[in-house]
């Protein structure tokens, strides 16, 4: 009985407890391992940064994980290694987003300005400095706008048949086509437009033809989105509003959609900033052009994409500042539309406002 | 005002699922009638079938005679639409409209039909809040968000925006299963007030409850995992809860169940 007495006089050590790196210990560490990567890399004579951070990424990695494990133990390193295989992967990620944001502002802002906004390349040398983008930037405007009045209407009913009332065959051929047509590469939707529209219909070249096919890419997005969307919203509203007598009709349109609206203008939104890139089927049936032309509907016009491509395409040097500067307005553009997208979720979503 | 339900023959579907069988009662008009009985009996699909809210499911269907007095729900030609008018229903959790305020949650009802004159719309509300118990507690914030309220707060919301519309019955599918005690007791003593002026039909698992509020009782059961839910027996609340007829209600009553 003697040898089993707990000896209550002295604590014993914690089992909880155990030693811990400070909490700097990761920064201190990644420091020391960049600090390593550029010496090792200077020692070398590599002039690369991306390979000397590649070396301070591994040392990093391998660093810390004999730390913790020398300090921790094992299941807190195998922890630390996942953490900063994580952290190494989000910074991979990161660094081609940041430097091509980084290059296009560097590289555009030199002509970007009110003279290169509001003038075109009519009668502009195009060797010399000078000329804008309000061609291209109408053009992409215009085509995208049409693009979006055709493709939004017909996408978001197409959603609510499928979410609302599509039972049956018809509801799975439609998705099974919604599915098909995501796929469908930006030149194939340009060439059916231009077998269709231009040479069997025999329509000319305009912006209305490219609105047509940018629509073709743009609806099924718009349908997956808003499908999305659609069944976000809780059968339990739809009932509530069956229940108090009101048409399915009008509980789609007074419940489900304003619940879901702040959703669908983001989706809508994020469709248009996917189109506003597209180039192929503005070579084709858009044609391109030099000066403004106001009308979608008639004569070729340009685009932001395709007047990049032009421009890059002359190869001089105030060409190529050009392309800059008309990538850094589309860039501009498509964060725009986001923007606004987002401002329109949050100030449309359900509000709980205790 | 105030509707007898007389249901005979009454079978549900779920697609090739047969969920009930053969229903037949009698809903007497103003008083209140508690629907009881284990899970997976049918109480809920019977009582939707009462203002043809099963058929909103996918695959339901319903076969015999929902007489509402002298009008069968179920003859062809009757508008589901205009039958929810006239027969309300709240839900199991509170579902007021999440874009809506107080006010428009209780006049949704309303303004989605636009049957409507703009000057009675506050008028009804005030109403219906009042007979909702809730319009002390929200008079002085009507524009706030309904979701903002408390649970119990928000299914009472939900009762006032069921009973705006003025419905000749009502049907209550859990109502307070999400609540506390407090607000369930509020909730209890509504429906008290409120079988002054509507039929109500309650489903409840709480037989105290069922015991407290209802002046008619019916127990369902089923007669095994797959098989369609069935009325074991109606009859007084006092009756079912002193001397029910049947033995399997009083096995389930005193808690001799399965």
């Amino acid at each position: 009985m003697s040898d089993t007495t707990i000896d209550t006089t002295t604590p014993r050590a914690s089992t909880l407890q155990q030693a811990r790196l400070p909490r700097w210990a990761p920064l201190g560490l990644a420091v020391a391992a960049v600090a390593a990567g550029v010496g090792i890399g200077t020692a070398a004579g590599m002039g690369n940064p991306f390979q000397m951070g590649l070396i301070a990424a591994l040392l990093f990695v391998v660093l810390s994980y004999a730390v913790t494990a020398a300090v921790e133990g094992g299941r807190q390193a195998k922890n630390q290694l996942a953490t900063s295989l994580v952290w190494l992967c989000f910074l991979i990620a990161v660094v081609p987003l940041l430097s091509l944001i980084w290059e296009t502002v560097n590289r555009g802002k030199t002509v970007l300005d009110g003279y290169f906004l509001s003038h075109s390349m009519d009668g502009v040398q195009t060797i010399l400095p000078g000329g804008g983008a309000y061609h291209a930037i109408l053009g992409t405007l215009e085509q995208v706008g049409i693009a979006t009045l055709i493709a939004a209407p017909i996408g978001l009913l197409t959603a609510i048949y499928l979410v609302e009332y599509g039972r049956g065959r018809l509801a799975k051929v439609v998705t099974f086509f919604v599915d098909v047509m995501t796929g469908i590469p930006s030149i194939v939707a340009g060439l059916f437009i231009l077998s269709f529209w231009i040479i069997i219909l025999g329509f000319g070249y305009s912006g209305f033809a490219g609105a047509m096919a940018l629509a073709i890419l743009m609806m099924p997005i718009v349908v997956r989105s808003t499908e999305e969307m659609l069944k976000l919203v809780p059968d339990e509203l739809r009932e509530a509003s069956l229940a108090l007598g009101v048409p399915k009709w009008r509980t789609i349109l007074k419940v489900v959609l304003p619940t879901s609206i702040g959703g669908i203008t983001t989706g809508v939104m994020l469709a248009v900033a996917r189109i506003a890139g597209e180039s192929a089927p503005i070579v084709l049936l858009v044609f391109g052009s030099q000066a403004i032309n106001p009308s979608p509907f008639e004569g070729a016009q340009s685009s932001l994409p395709y007047y990049i491509y032009e421009q890059w395409q002359l190869g001089n040097e105030a060409s190529f500042d050009r392309a800059w500067a008309a990538a850094l307005v589309l860039i501009a553009f498509v964060m725009i539309l986001n923007l606004v997208a987002r401002g329109i979720a949050r100030w449309k979503a359900p509000k709980t406002g205790r | 005002m105030a509707k007898r339900i007389d249901i005979s023959g009454l079978t549900a579907y779920y697609g090739s699922h047969k969920a009930i069988e053969d229903i037949s009662m009698t809903v007497e008009p103003r008083s209140v009638t508690a629907f009881i009985g284990p899970s997976g009996c049918g109480k809920s699909t019977f009582l939707r079938t009462l203002n043809r809210m099963h058929e909103v499911t996918p695959g339901g269907r319903v076969e015999g005679k929902v007489m509402l007095d002298d009008e069968n729900l179920y003859a062809s030609g009757v508008d589901p639409v205009s039958v929810r008018r006239t027969v309300g229903m709240v839900f199991q959790r509170p579902n007021p409209f999440p874009t809506m305020s107080i006010f428009e949650n209780v006049a949704a009802g309303l303004k989605l039909n636009g049957s409507y004159k703009k000057s009675e719309l506050s008028d009804v509300v005030e109403k219906s809040l009042k007979g909702a118990n809730l319009w002390n507690e929200v008079k002085d914030r009507l524009n706030k968000p309904g979701a903002g309220l408390s649970g119990g707060q928000q299914q009472r919301l939900c009762i006032a925006r069921a009973i705006a519309v003025a419905p000749d019955v009502l049907l209550m599918d859990e109502p307070c299963s999400a609540l506390d005690p407090i607000s369930t007791l509020a909730i209890e003593d509504l429906i008290g007030e409120l079988k002054e002026r509507f039929t109500i039909v309650i489903v409840t698992h709480n037989m105290q409850q069922a015991a407290r509020v209802s002046d008619r009782t019916a127990f369902f059961n089923l007669a095994g995992v797959g098989q369609p839910g069935k009325l074991i027996e109606i009859d007084e609340t006092e009756r079912i809860f002193s001397n029910p007829s049947v033995q399997a209600t009083e096995d389930y009553i005193s808690g001799r169940f399965g």
